[in-house]
């Protein structure tokens, strides 16, 4: 076999194994699927009906793609806590001693986690149904969102894989998590209209990567989704999404490995 | 030729402004098919060996083989030909045994088929069939180390490192551990072993180092360190603080024991044995020294330091060391 072959096979195995234990740990993915309906029920009813959209439109169908980039995005906290778990109870030690390839417990951590993820979705995209949200677009866009968000979690795990090697401990992965990712979602276009917002974080919001991966999913959508009338970012958000999320996955994924190859405990 | 072979181990961790000497130039030779027992305290630098012999962590300085191959330039060799199995059971909790064994068969590259029947194999030596399936989260301490070790040994590994392996296990866990251990060597692996019991070393290694602060302060057989540590104590706890002087002149007239205030407790090395202790009672007798306990006991780590350091086994010191390694792994 070739080097490439065999960091792909012992990918497949790390991602198998990372796949494997999903279902035995359910509290993992209900919590995910929980929070996420918490906050549709929060936006959707209970804030929502105070967010006028500018220019009319459904605010249920405008809240649903935040909702879907939001928990990809909260997913890498989920990644990092699984990586500083993994360090902690020493498995990472015994990959390390293993004549494996050196990429694949990254990479199959972060291909299990596109699988997962993809899984959440559709439940979350469900429960988008039963609250009223549709896709008016074509197929051919619909099945381009769908990409467009796995490319995300694709990049978000590695972001994720980077913040677990880095602290020392599951709960501070959890909090450091907590810390990038929640300003990250919340100064965004995921919840309320960029115009409404101060005007200090205004261009921070329409830059925001989330902003772009938000405003291109409910233009493929079809989604209502109001911006600033001169907003370079919010005309060409699919543009912008593929090169942050291409952008991201090209400065993360190499700091990840460059950590993972350094660790030394 | 000998299979593990360092010269002048160093490896020094930095945090902040303080500098912990964790190796110190470390000087080993392994042969082959033997048992070598790394004998010391937490934080004396065993844990430190075996890391970077397994190609977990680089030392500063000096030079170390496995099986020939440099652990610095060959790592990925090294990996080929050794089985390490922790202080901490690394498995994945939320897999099966036979999943854990068959992952680890995997990443040793060997087919679907083979791991799998690798992973039966090593069940059944284990003693783990029963629970082959369940996940194992749901293992007692002492399958959980066995199914680590399992896990070190599905490559079939020329060497073994195993680091603490008894650390944490209850009585028949250990012994249950040992003869395991003791299997592994008999099939001809060459097995490098750290612990903190004398009497696992006695009762695993051919050959012990025992290590202090970062140096193999002593090495040699079992029977060698004993003779140098005078094999045996008696001791002896008074029943009255007044009385410890007396007991003192009547235990060791001419000198050699110790003798604790706080405790009331005499120790003297016992070189006839049994028969010794009956002696001693008799003399304590006839000098009407009352006693709350007279007994026989093996030297433990503490007396090899005592008698090889002229220091106790410092336990607290340890510890602080593997908290400056853990403070530098972040």
């Amino acid at each position: 076999m070739s080097a490439f072959a065999e960091a792909v096979s012992d990918g497949r195995v790390v991602a198998w194994r990372n796949l494997k234990r999903i279902p035995r740990i359910p509290e993992l993915a209900i919590f995910a699927i929980l929070q996420s309906i918490m906050f549709v029920v929060l936006f959707a009813f209970v804030f929502g009906g105070a967010i006028p959209l500018p220019g009319g439109g459904s605010y249920k169908e405008y809240l649903m793609p935040g909702i879907y980039i939001q928990t990809l995005a909260f997913a890498s906290i989920t990644t990092a806590i699984g990586m500083a778990d993994d360090m902690n109870k020493g498995l990472i030690d015994r990959f390390r001693s293993l004549p494996m390839a050196r990429s694949a417990v990254l990479s199959g951590r972060t291909s299990a986690d596109v699988v997962y993820n993809a899984g959440i979705l559709v439940v979350l995209m469900l429960s988008g149904l039963v609250v009223g949200w549709r896709v008016h677009g074509t197929v051919g866009d619909f099945v381009l969102a769908i990409l467009l968000m796995l490319m995300f979690t694709f990049t978000m795990a590695w972001i994720g894989v980077l913040l677990g090697l880095l602290v020392k401990t599951v709960e501070n992965a959890q909090q450091l998590g907590f810390l990038v990712i929640f300003p990250l979602t919340f100064v965004s276009s995921a919840f309320v209209p960029i115009e409404t917002l101060p005007s200090v974080l205004k261009p921070i919001a329409e830059w925001n990567p989330v902003s772009a991966l938000v405003s291109a999913t409910r233009d493929l959508f079809g989604n209502p989704n109001p911006y600033p009338s001169d907003s370079w970012p919010g005309e060409h958000a699919l543009l912008l999404s593929f090169v942050w999320t291409i952008g991201l996955l090209a400065v993360f994924a190499p700091l990840a490995v460059r950590r993972y190859r350094s660790i030394e405990r | 030729m000998a299979a593990i072979e360092t010269e002048g181990l160093v490896k020094v961790y930095r945090s902040g402004g303080s500098e912990v000497r964790a190796l110190d130039g470390v000087d080993l030779e392994v042969q082959e098919g033997t048992v070598l027992g790394l004998l010391g305290p937490n934080g004396a630098g065993k844990t430190t060996t075996v890391r970077i012999l397994a190609t977990l962590l680089r030392a500063d300085a000096g030079r170390a083989t496995v099986a020939g191959l440099d652990v610095a330039r060959d790592a990925q060799a090294v990996r080929k030909v050794i089985g390490l199995s922790g202080q901490y059971a690394a498995v994945d909790e939320n897999l099966t045994g036979r999943e854990n064994l068959w992952m680890f068969g995997r990443l040793y590259r060997l087919s679907s088929g083979d791991a799998r029947r690798r992973a039966d194999e090593l069940l059944e030596q284990f003693g783990l069939e029963d629970a082959a399936d369940r996940v194992a989260k749901t293992y007692s301490g002492g399958m959980r180390r066995r199914l680590d070790l399992a896990g070190a040994l599905v490559g079939r590994p020329q060497l073994l490192f195993l680091d603490e392996p008894t650390t944490g296990l209850d009585p028949r866990g250990r012994l249950g551990m040992w003869d395991v251990i003791r299997g592994q060597v008999r099939e001809g692996t060459t097995l490098l072993l750290t612990t903190q019991y004398l009497e696992e070393a006695d009762a695993l290694a051919d050959e012990i180092a025992v290590v202090d602060h970062g140096r193999i302060i002593a090495r040699g057989t079992s029977d060698q360190l004993k003779a140098q540590v005078g094999g045996e104590r008696i001791e002896v706890v008074v029943r009255h603080p007044d009385d410890l002087r007396r007991a003192v002149a009547t235990l060791a007239p001419d000198g050699g024991s110790t003798c604790d205030r706080h405790t009331r407790r005499v120790t003297v090395a016992a070189l006839g044995g049994a028969q010794e202790l009956v002696d001693v009672v008799r003399r304590l007798d006839e000098a009407r020294i009352e006693v709350d306990d007279v007994g026989l006991r093996r030297p433990t780590l503490d007396d090899v330091f005592l008698t090889l350091t002229g220091h106790a086994a410092e336990e607290a010191e340890g510890e602080e060391d593997d908290d400056a390694v853990e403070e530098l792994a972040a």
